[in-house]
């Protein structure tokens, strides 16, 4: 028996933008993951693929004008963010043309325009920065509001704890995503989380947590809109902890000994969010596999161009290795 | 003697005063179970237990504080901060507490403690993989600072920084850890193998804080370096063929400016060279150390070749890194070589 019509949670438009960010994501790191062997790409690259409906599900809420913070996984949350995918790949290979003109490589890619305060490599560095863009969202009045990504490493430094009480203490709208990938490095999460539940944490410090399928995107989305509609209404922080796995090592190149040999094999299988994704919205009849695989060969050209483009790009010029130190000289 | 690389050498250390001192005790990120990402802990945990060998969750200033409440109370703390870059969120802990108990107790405390971070460039790691904070801590009274150039040095500068009863910070040049560089990334790498600062003591040595070292002797200039630059300024004397001094620092607090002021007032040349940027960096005390002793027998101003007053380049590595060529055309300067 067919199922009756379901309303589906985010309009036709939003739906095939959300699949659109994610088939990105999963391409620039599948990609990544290929064209780091040929040595060409400085720096150390941390691959997103696996967790994108965290990154989609949380920025599909926001505009150009509400601000994230990233982390040294920080590829997927630039690409739903609105990051421009050519100008990143630009960015990773250390070129002119780069969005901080191959300054800040791959764990440094920030985008002021599209509201994009910066990937971070500095573990718990970013979430302060994110209370603080709250701040000003709050003294502007104009219910933008600021998201910290960080993992569930972050979750255990100094740094965030000060963060979630202060944004708590100030009631500023900014809204902490936990994205437990079960490792930092090495160390899983069960080890290195006393509590082994972070939102339980959040709530310690005095707001509104809550844990979801990270894989879901529509989950993640349902989530995210929840706190982000506190923050936009003026009542002060959340958090939200998706369980979520990353395909890839830590960093390219990790051997990850810590990991039973299939363990990502099987889980791409029954949990992947793509994979979820579709069978959800053609189960449900709100898209076509047709509409979704026309998205799918747009990415492929998209992608494969990017990094063309990026690696015949020149690097920059010599005069500027001493520019963009101060705003005054 | 066995041959090893500054990896195994650092292993080696670790291990003998494991094993020696009961009070010693390893903590960091991931040096337990995974034995280090750059594999310096490799098996120590399996061998001496969890309570001596920890895991700590990313938590640099807790690591670090931990570390001096540990060593206040009878232990020695050896931590490892797994890039130089990390220990910031632990700076506090070590400007504030650990360099200064002593001092505010009247010399009631002391705080063992052995800091290792990796420190140092040519891995391509960009702002946050690269730094060389040496002398944001040799500023600060009340903490040594050394940095090794080679796996004999390392070992023995390790169980003297772990025996020491001041705290250590213990800088471990990351390029360096599998074999010498030359500042020249287009060649290929060179292994420890073979070198003769490859060729390590088995058992317990140890190489005083506080003592610099004559690399080789020379009679034109005096080039003064420590960490990888090392290696780069030896290449770049051998290239000119000039016929310098080179000194490899190895302890920048306290610093032997004994060997540093004999070797200029005999050449009358000195030429200075470090990674780190050159503002307020380790080698303006040198330079200023040494305008005041030898300022009588200076042929020359002193110079020196570091890395630009930037951050650390993700496009930029090889501009940035002070290598061969840039060691070269100030030694022609210096010495009014064509
Ligand atoms: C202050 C600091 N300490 C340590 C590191 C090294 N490091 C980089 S990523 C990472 C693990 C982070 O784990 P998590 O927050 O769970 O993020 P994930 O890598 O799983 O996305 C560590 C320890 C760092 N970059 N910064
Ligand atoms: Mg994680």
């Amino acid at each position: 028996m067919a199922h009756a019509p379901t309303t589906p949670p985010l309009s036709k438009e939003q739906l095939l933008k959300a699949y659109r960010q994610m088939k990105t994501i999963r391409e620039f790191e599948e990609r990544l993951h290929i064209e780091i062997q040929t040595g060409e790409i400085p720096g150390f690259t941390h691959l997103y693929a696996g967790q994108e409906a965290v990154a989609v599900g949380v920025c599909a809420h926001l505009s150009d004008s509400d601000y994230i913070v990233s982390t040294h996984r920080g590829h997927g949350h630039c690409i739903a963010k609105g990051c421009d995918v050519g100008g990143m790949m630009l960015e990773i290979y250390g070129r002119a043309a780069g969005l901080c003109k191959g300054k800040g490589g791959s764990m440094h890619i920030a985008d002021v325009t599209k509201g994009m305060l910066g990937a971070n490599a500095i573990v718990g560095g970013g979430p302060p920065l994110a209370v603080g863009a709250a701040i000003a969202c709050r003294n502007r009045g104009d219910k933008t509001v600021s998201i910290a990504f960080g993992g569930d490493g972050s979750a255990n430094q100094g740094t965030v704890f000060e963060a979630m009480n202060m944004a708590v203490v100030l009631k500023v709208p900014t809204v902490f995503v936990f994205e437990n990938n079960g490792y930092a490095e090495h160390t899983g999460a069960d080890y290195a989380v006393g509590s082994k539940d972070i939102a339980g944490r959040a709530r310690g410090f005095g707001m509104p947590a809550e844990s979801c399928d990270g894989a879901d995107f529509f989950a993640v989305y349902a989530a995210a809109g929840r706190a982000i509609a506190l923050g936009r209404e003026g009542k002060g922080p959340a958090t939200i902890e998706p369980r979520i796995t990353r395909y890839y090592g830590h960093f390219e190149g990790d051997p990850q000994l810590y990991r039973a040999k299939d363990e990502t094999k099987e889980l791409r299988e029954t949990m992947d969010c793509l994979k979820n994704f579709r069978a959800r919205v053609t189960r449900e009849g709100w898209l076509t596999n047709a509409e979704m695989d026309a998205i799918d060969s747009d990415v492929l050209a998209l992608i494969d161009s990017a990094v063309k483009t990026a690696r015949a790009a020149p690097p920059p010029n010599d005069a500027e290795l001493t520019t963009d130190v101060y705003a005054t000289y | 003697m066995a041959q090893m690389t500054m990896t195994q050498s650092l292993n080696s250390a670790l291990n003998l005063c494991l094993e020696k001192d009961p009070g010693v005790v390893v903590l960091g990120e991931d040096v337990g179970f995974f034995g280090g990402v750059f594999r310096v802990t490799d098996g120590l945990q399996a061998k001496y237990g969890e309570h001596r060998v920890l895991d700590t969750p990313i938590s640099e200033g807790g690591i670090i504080a931990a570390a001096i409440g540990m060593a206040l109370n009878g232990l020695r703390p050896v931590v490892e901060i797994q890039f130089a870059d990390y220990i910031y969120p632990g700076y506090d802990q070590i400007v504030s507490e650990l360099a200064r108990i002593r001092y505010r107790s009247g010399g009631a405390f002391n705080a063992p403690v052995t800091i290792r971070a990796p420190c140092g460039g040519g891995i391509r790691g960009g702002q946050t993989h690269s730094q060389s904070p040496e002398a944001i801590f040799a500023h600060i009274c009340g903490i040594k600072v050394v940095m090794p150039s080679n796996p004999y040095d390392a070992k023995g500068l390790l169980i003297a920084a772990i025996e020491d009863d001041d705290p250590v910070l213990f800088l471990e040049p990351k390029r360096l850890y599998n074999g010498p560089f030359d500042g020249d990334p287009g060649k290929p790498s060179v292994a420890w193998n073979g070198h003769p600062k490859g060729e390590v003591p088995e058992g317990h040595y140890t190489v005083p804080i506080g003592s610099a070292e004559i690399v080789r002797t020379g009679a034109q200039v005096t080039i003064i370096s420590y960490g990888t630059m090392v290696h780069v300024v030896e290449a770049a004397a051998r290239s000119l063929n000039v016929d310098a001094e080179i000194i490899d620092v190895r302890s920048m607090v306290p610093l032997d400016v004994e060997t540093l002021c004999a070797s200029v007032d005999k050449t009358g040349r000195c030429l200075i060279a470090h990674e780190a940027t050159r503002f307020g960096g380790f080698g303006a005390e040198l330079m200023a150390t040494i305008q005041e002793r030898c300022f009588w027998n200076l042929e020359a101003p002193i110079e020196r070749v570091c890395g630009w007053d930037t951050p650390y380049p993700h496009a930029f590595e090889w501009d940035y890194f002070p290598g061969k060529d840039r060691v070269v055309v100030a030694l022609k300067t210096m010495l009014g070589l064509p």
